[in-house]
């Protein structure tokens, strides 16, 4: 019961803290505007229909509306690593200390701390659907009640790999170094911001095993399936590059899921187990 | 058993040895100091006693439990107010108390009364609805004070209570230091480089190198150096220390500002001294010895304030008053 408590209060103060915070707030939602407007109209013509001729109907899948769930895997991934990376902020700015010498373990501090940065993911990924009737999609109930866990599992997972390299970290000065070449190219080599489609076979071989991929494969699924998309053109849409194939096999949601939990237990069992390190 | 006892403790980060073999125990209800320079070991020490870092070798026991096999109960026994700041700025005082309590396992029903209970102790129970951005680096330290009180310590950790604060703050966080002694009649164990201050404290180790050089009380430790220190100035201090040793027997001591030694009752000394004395005296002063001639005598060195260079102590103000982070 401590333990729960314990864990409910770390991760409560993480909540508090990204709520009371406007500059993170307003982070978490400038940056996507940016990237959809500026990027998303600005390469839209030249993109084209994106499934143009496979769908008679005309099963009308712009660029704008095919980054989108790509822009809120990206903000929940940017907002998830920052979440569990903050432990080097709280380490240098004394709080940790405070955590770390109660009598409580270590690995109640590492799961108070993903959870809490989990559930700010969720909400930083949920708040970017308010921008989906400016770009014309659609929102269902269901879409969304498929989207609350999914996001909260795709920021657990990389919650978990930023406490993972945060835990042994001493200064805030690496932040930017792991932001830039550790999830930037995560997240531009993961189908997220263009079609999988002719790709160069390396990039194609770090596409598919980049777990990123499988963290944006189904939130587009997920986003496409409520737009009312006639079966036809959804079945089409691995073969136009907005869908993972492997070996030849179009990857399904419940695959997909498979592969961002196996990684997120990966990530948080090596992360709680670098935090158990004691000096 | 003593509340605390600690044997022959070793800490070393590589090649250097922060804290060397050092051994003593501390008596439930002392106010027990660490003093010396910066860099000395005592943050170091106070890290592996309250569980933070592992002894390089040694052992250390905290109300009878031992530092690295029973690290839970022994964080469960101490409170710990840290050398740096340690409290979540965009919280407000209470949510800071209240995060702690929780992590400490106070039960709900009694959170409430103990928190207005530290926190009119360190008399900020009116501002416990603020953020803690607004508070100064004084209301900050006894904020940490009574957070650290929180869950009833039998050992309270004080590392550099003052450091960073101005003269009238340090004074006030004195008063609620020696206050809550009294009211909570728990073991104080705090650590400081400033002289005055160690003089509150039952007793003293003082710590050079990572190595205990004496331990006592502040009255013992004063009565090592001898009897009070006379300094003087003449026209011919180098004929002066000629005639200083061979009348009166005393061994000279030169510093700056003269001759300098050591006699029991200085005051009665000085009138004979004056007469007898072959040489015209510019200045004579007396001077009882402080822990600094203490340290002086132990390591040949003194510990003064400035020990603490301009650029640390505005460091130190700096993160004390620090801007809240993202
Ligand atoms: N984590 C660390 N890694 C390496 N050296 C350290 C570490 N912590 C302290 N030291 C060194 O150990 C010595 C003692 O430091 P410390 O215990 O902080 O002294 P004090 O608190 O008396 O000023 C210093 O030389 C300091 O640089
Ligand atoms: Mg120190």
């Amino acid at each position: 019961m401590h333990n729960l408590r314990a864990i409910y209060i770390i991760w409560y103060r993480e909540v508090l803290r990204f709520l009371r915070n406007r500059s993170r707030l307003v982070g978490s939602f400038g940056r996507p505007i940016l990237f959809l407007f500026i990027f998303g109209s600005g390469l839209s013509p030249a993109m084209g229909g994106l499934t143009q001729g496979m769908a008679p109907e005309g099963g009308g899948i712009d660029f704008v509306k095919f980054i989108f769930p790509g822009i809120i895997g990206m903000n929940v991934l940017m907002g998830s690593m920052m979440s569990g990376i903050s432990i080097v902020w709280d380490r240098e700015f004394g709080f940790l200390k405070e955590i770390l010498v109660a009598p409580i373990n270590r690995t109640v501090v590492a799961l108070g701390k993903t959870l809490g940065g989990s559930t700010t993911g969720v909400i930083q990924g949920l708040l970017l659907l308010v921008l989906a009737p400016l770009i014309g999609v659609s929102i269902t109930a269901e879409m969304v009640v498929k989207l609350v866990p999914l996001l909260f599992l795709i920021s657990f997972s990389i919650t978990s790999l930023g406490v993972l390299i945060g835990s042994r970290m001493k200064s805030t000065e690496g932040f930017q170094v792991i932001m830039q070449f550790i999830l930037m190219p995560m997240i531009f080599v993961s189908g997220a911001l263009f079609p999988m489609r002719d790709l160069p076979s390396w990039m194609n071989i770090l596409v598919k095993i980049n777990p990123v991929t499988y963290a944006i494969d189904p939130l587009r699924k997920i986003i496409f399936e409520a737009q009312g998309l006639p079966a036809s053109v959804l079945e089409m849409l691995p073969q136009a590059g907005l869908g993972v194939t492997l070996f030849g096999h179009a990857v399904t949601m419940g695959e997909d899921i498979a592969i961002i939990a196996l990684f997120g237990a990966v990530m948080i069992a090596v992360a709680v187990w670098m935090f158990n390190i004691q000096d | 058993m003593a509340i605390i006892e600690v044997k022959n403790l070793t800490r070393k980060f590589g090649d250097l040895t922060a804290v060397d073999d050092i051994s003593f125990t501390v008596e439930e209800g002392e106010v027990f100091g660490f003093l010396g320079p910066n860099g000395a070991g005592k943050t170091t020490t106070i890290n592996v006693l309250c569980t933070l870092l592992k002894p390089t070798s040694g052992e250390a026991w905290l109300n009878g439990h031992h530092a690295v096999r029973d690290q839970a109960k022994v964080r469960r026994s101490i409170g710990l107010v840290f050398q740096e700041p340690s409290l979540d700025d965009q919280l407000t005082a209470e949510e800071n108390l209240n995060f702690h309590a929780i992590l400490y396992d106070i039960p709900a029903s009694a959170r409430a009364k103990r928190m207005e209970e530290v926190l009119k102790m360190v008399e900020l129970y009116d501002r416990r609805k603020d953020s803690i951005k607004t508070f100064s680096g004084g209301m900050k330290r006894r904020l940490e004070i009574a957070r650290g009180l929180m869950h009833y310590p039998r050992v309270l950790f004080l590392d550099e209570p003052t450091l960073g604060l101005d003269p009238q703050t340090r004074t006030l966080i004195w008063e609620y230091i020696l206050e809550l002694r009294e009211r909570e009649g728990i073991t104080i164990f705090l650590t400081t480089h400033y002289m005055d201050e160690a003089e509150h404290a039952d007793r003293i180790a003082i710590i050079d190198y990572g190595k205990i050089v004496a331990l006592d009380t502040p009255d013992n430790l004063r009565g090592l150096v001898g009897g009070d220190i006379i300094t003087v100035k003449t026209t011919d201090d180098q004929l002066a220390a000629q005639e200083i040793s061979q009348r009166f027997g005393f061994q000279v001591n030169e510093g700056e500002n003269g001759l300098h030694f050591e006699v029991q009752k200085g005051e009665e000394f000085i009138p004979r001294f004056v007469e007898q004395l072959p040489l015209e005296i510019h200045s004579i002063s007396l001077h009882r010895p402080t822990l600094d001639d203490v340290f002086l005598k132990f390591t040949g060195r003194r510990i003064r304030d400035e020990e603490l260079s301009a650029k640390d102590q505005w460091k130190a103000r700096m993160k004390r008053q620090r801007r809240p982070h993202p």
